[in-house]
């Protein structure tokens, strides 16, 4: 069974084509959703992609984050929609509140654009369940504003209740020490790379799982962070409709 | 009604790191400037309300420095009446 999955665009959104390949790639049937539509066309997922959205202006996601298609997105999140936001579609996220944190200019202040290493946190989300977790994931960044911040006792909580989703790492799995490692690429508050909403339905992460997923790109670890969207998004629909079945 | 002139000066929180802020302060050895420190970068947005009073006017732009101009969780924000700019009556056209 295919599931439709939405990837919305803003004016600026620029690795959308990237990400309906990937997920394509991983058995979805993606659709574009326009930034101007109310409406979410009944699309089972939905992953806001990595860009410039408006120009980021003011800052990263700030402007995209009041888009008709947000009000929408942030209904379908309060319902328990699966949504993922990758890169500029994470800083939308965060603008938007629907997870925690913020996204703040490159502790080292240039713009990064190379491949990294993440580990997951937990292997029993929508977004990381089909991960192998023997080894890091490799997997590119490309960001200026990817710094992610919020004060300690907000990430204490958020460490206790299970919802940062990756870390940045060394190449042996090692996760970053900190702010200043070399293997944390941007200055992230306690080397944190990705991070889902207290219910677990909405996930962010800096890095793009979506440009790796194939070898010939030089890695393709992200195919399981799109994979583990794809089948868990199948899931649910299949768990609508059998329960639509017995209820007949 | 009467418009009215506001800026909203937008800065790093107390305690967050300013990358942008610490680079210009490095920068200053360059140019040979001393005793030049707490350097810290942000942005202005200035803009004119249209509202019947002040108060009225300065709640808009109050609403939109937090939710829109500045991100709480990392900036602060303040809103200062443009003095420049005298207010001026509008009549509202007839809809």
């Amino acid at each position: 069974m295919s599931v439709r999955i939405g990837v919305v665009v803003f004016p600026g959104s620029n690795r959308d084509g990237d990400t309906l390949h990937a997920l394509r790639l991983a058995g979805a049937e993606p659709a574009r959703l326009w930034h101007e539509s109310a409406s979410l066309d009944g699309v089972a997922a939905i992953v806001l992609p990595g860009g410039f959205a408006f120009g980021d202006y003011l800052r990263a996601g700030a402007i995209a984050r009041f888009s008709p298609v947000m009000r929408a997105v942030s209904a379908f999140a309060a319902e328990g929609g699966l949504v993922l936001g990758i890169c500029n579609g994470f800083q939308v996220l965060t603008e938007a509140g629907l997870v925690p944190g913020a996204l703040t200019r490159n502790r080292g202040l240039r713009f990064v654009a190379r491949e990294v290493a993440i580990v997951p946190e937990r292997l029993d989300s929508p977004f990381t369940r089909q991960i192998d977790d023997r080894r890091p994931l490799r997997v590119p960044v490309a960001h200026g504003e990817g710094c992610w911040f919020a004060d300690p006792e907000t990430v204490d909580a958020l460490e206790r209740d299970g919802q940062v989703l990756f870390r940045y790492a060394h190449d042996d799995g090692t996760v970053a020490a900190g702010e200043e490692d070399r293997a944390n690429p941007n200055g992230s508050v306690r080397a944190v790379a990705g991070v889902s909403n207290a219910r677990g339905n909405v996930a962010g992460l800096m890095p793009h799982p979506e440009a790796a997923v194939e070898a010939l790109l030089g890695s393709d670890d992200g195919l399981a962070i799109i994979r583990s969207l794809v089948e868990s998004t199948r899931e649910r629909v299949a768990g609508r409709a059998a329960v639509a079945a017995a209820a007949r | 009604m009467t418009t009215y002139r506001f800026a909203v000066n937008v800065l790093p929180r107390d305690g967050i790191l300013d990358p942008q802020g610490r680079a210009v302060e490095q920068s200053l050895d360059h140019l040979d400037v001393a005793g030049v420190a707490g350097v810290r970068v942000g942005r202005r947005v200035e803009l004119t309300v249209e509202a019947p009073d002040e108060n009225t006017a300065r709640a808009t732009v109050e609403r939109l420095a937090r939710d829109l101009f500045s991100n709480p969780l990392i900036e602060q924000a303040t809103v200062e009446t443009l003095g420049g700019a005298a207010p001026t009556t509008r009549v509202a056209a007839a809809r």
